[in-house]
């Protein structure tokens, strides 16, 4: 890059364009800038609003009164966290239970129909899922499930499912074939040679899976809406509905209690997270 | 071998069940729906029942989609180039850091910023009242099709940027420079040695794009006006008041056959890619 670097100097091309481009630049990345942190400043700032009306530009009370409210044992909100951060460490277990066998088996290049069993797990993503949710609440009433933890979970699952498998191929792929030789020639039986030998080398790539699954699970709302519903009241539901009532100041609060874990998450992952990566993926 | 090989089918097959079940299942069941009556017979009335309602909204639907994802497309690529040829390493950080930001943020916390940051009194208007470009009584509200299209945009441009600039930063490095030594400028290097090898990659981006605006029902809901509307908050209407899923399924259906198009592009780019790989 130092290279492209000086080739732009001495390419004879005057110092002012150069200086223009710079500030040209610049200027992009501060609109650039203003446009993703604007609604996310409002967003901070409707949490400590106690009134704010119009034409003032700045809320003309500020104070913790919803914060106090929200975190009340008594308000809908604890419950709902609750319930939410059960649907999602549910859903990862269904989804590694699920995706660890697949994935391992479909990172071996002897698998038949690889291509159609990869294509299988991505059609999920590749369909809009509003109409096919709207016809599994229709399937699950049937069955008692609407309404159920267990139904929630199902929904989540099958729309986790695509990043799990993907990642967990992924991750098994990387693992070094001649040490799983290695082991069952000193004797070692399949099943053993795959929890001491395989699952540790894949066990980074699996943790992020189970990152991407349980933030899926955690941040869903359209599944939750038509199967769910009214029974099962999840941290999404509850700022839909709050902020649809007007009640800003506990839906903003709980937009907030949702960003924490995305934020959290976004910060440990960011190493994987690389373009590069991304365009190795799946391969 | 052999007996190893259908021991791998029975470690896949839990995972295929239940895409089979919870999600190729009710998808042929909301083909079937969309077609039928209820004592079976196969029938259009379903189908022009949703033409004649809701014809209004689906182009409002194509309208967004396109706008929406036009505009994703050339925000995407002109943040990728800039991250792929800026000469300005300090600023390619700043902007690698901003694009990705929205990355993990729920669609649902999108449109609730959206819903306040974007209204009359919200704090984009106010920012311009007190910057002096507006006056209080010019302010208008953003909430509508223009807030659709914004909120859609700020929230998938990460992910179409991420999937560009992976493409563009997967290409043969020496093919720029080599470009760039015979003299052409950094806006020739994008158009005829960048682009035409991503076009791909571009299109996947914005087909998945397409296919998650068609799904989203919490920004319409939230940020929509009420008519016209999107397709998804016609689908939930009918369902949870009237329960009728054949309108449902039929307005389904119209959704599916939008993406259809798209989605062939993108199944056949990827079975070709992987193709050749395996």
């Amino acid at each position: 890059m130092i290279a492209t670097q000086k080739q732009y100097y001495f390419s004879g091309i005057s110092i002012y364009s150069v200086r223009f481009s710079f500030w040209l630049q610049s200027l992009f990345i501060l609109l650039l800038a203003l446009a993703m942190f604007g609604p996310i400043v409002n967003l901070l700032i409707w949490t400590v609003t106690e009134s704010w009306y119009f034409p003032n530009s700045l809320p003309s009370q500020w104070g913790f009164k919803y914060w106090l409210q929200v975190f009340n044992p008594y308000s809908d909100v604890s419950g709902s966290l609750l319930t939410s951060l059960l649907i999602a460490i549910l859903t990862v277990v269904v989804c590694l239970l699920v995706s660890v066998p697949a994935g391992y088996a479909l990172s071996k290049n002897s698998m038949p129909f690889r291509v159609f069993w990869m294509l299988l797990f991505l059609i999920p993503q590749a369909f809009p899922n509003l109409t096919v949710y709207m016809n599994i609440a229709r399937l699950f009433y049937d069955f008692g499930l609407n309404g159920t933890l267990l139904g929630v979970v199902l929904v989540h699952s099958v729309h986790g499912l695509m990043f799990s498998i993907w990642i967990s191929v992924a991750a098994f792929s990387s693992t070094d074939p001649m040490l799983e030789r290695a082991s069952r020639n000193l004797g070692a039986g399949p099943i053993y040679t795959f929890f001491h030998i395989v699952l540790p080398q894949a066990a980074p790539g699996l943790v992020a899976s189970c990152i991407f699954v349980f933030l899926e699970s955690l941040d869903e709302f359209t599944g939750t809406f038509f199967v769910g519903s009214p029974n099962i009241n999840t941290l999404p539901l509850l700022l839909y509905t709050a902020s649809m009532e007007g009640n800003y100041q506990i839906a903003s609060i709980t937009a907030l209690i949702l960003l924490v874990p995305s934020i959290l998450f976004m910060v440990i992952i960011h190493k994987f997270m690389k373009p590069e990566m991304l365009s190795k993926l799946g391969k | 071998m052999r007996q190893m090989q259908s021991h791998n089918l029975w470690l896949v097959a839990p995972a295929a069940l239940m895409v089979g079940i919870f999600f190729l299942y009710p998808l042929c069941f909301s083909l079937y729906s969309a077609v039928t009556l209820d004592g079976g017979g196969f029938t259009l009335t379903h189908l022009y029942k949703a033409f004649d309602l809701y014809s209004k909204d689906m182009l409002f639907t194509i309208f967004i989609v396109f706008v929406s994802v036009s505009i994703l497309a050339s925000l995407s690529v002109t943040i990728a180039a800039l991250i792929t040829l800026s000469p300005f390493r300090s600023l390619v950080g700043l902007l690698a850091f901003l694009y990705r930001l929205p990355l993990f943020i729920p669609f649902i916390v999108t449109a609730q910023m959206m819903r306040t940051f974007l209204a009359k009194n919200g704090l984009m208007n106010n920012a311009f009242i007190e910057s002096g470009l507006l006056t209080p009584m010019e302010t208008i509200s953003f909430l509508g099709w223009g807030g659709i299209i914004i909120t859609f945009v700020w929230k998938q441009m990460a992910f179409s940027t991420l999937l560009i600039s992976g493409a563009m930063a997967a290409l043969d490095d020496s093919q720029i420079q080599a470009a760039r030594n015979l003299g052409a400028s950094r806006f020739r290097v994008l158009v005829q040695i960048i682009l035409p090898q991503i076009t791909a990659s571009i299109g996947i981006a914005m087909v998945l794009s397409t296919v998650t605006i068609m799904s989203v029902l919490s920004v319409p809901l939230m940020i929509g006006t009420g008519t016209p509307t999107m397709m998804t908050a016609d689908m939930a209407f009918r369902v949870n008041s009237y329960g009728d899923y054949h309108v449902a399924n039929a307005l389904g259906l119209v959704s599916y056959c939008i993406c259809g198009g798209l989605a062939y592009f993108y199944l056949r780019q990827n079975l070709k890619d992987k193709g050749a790989i395996s």
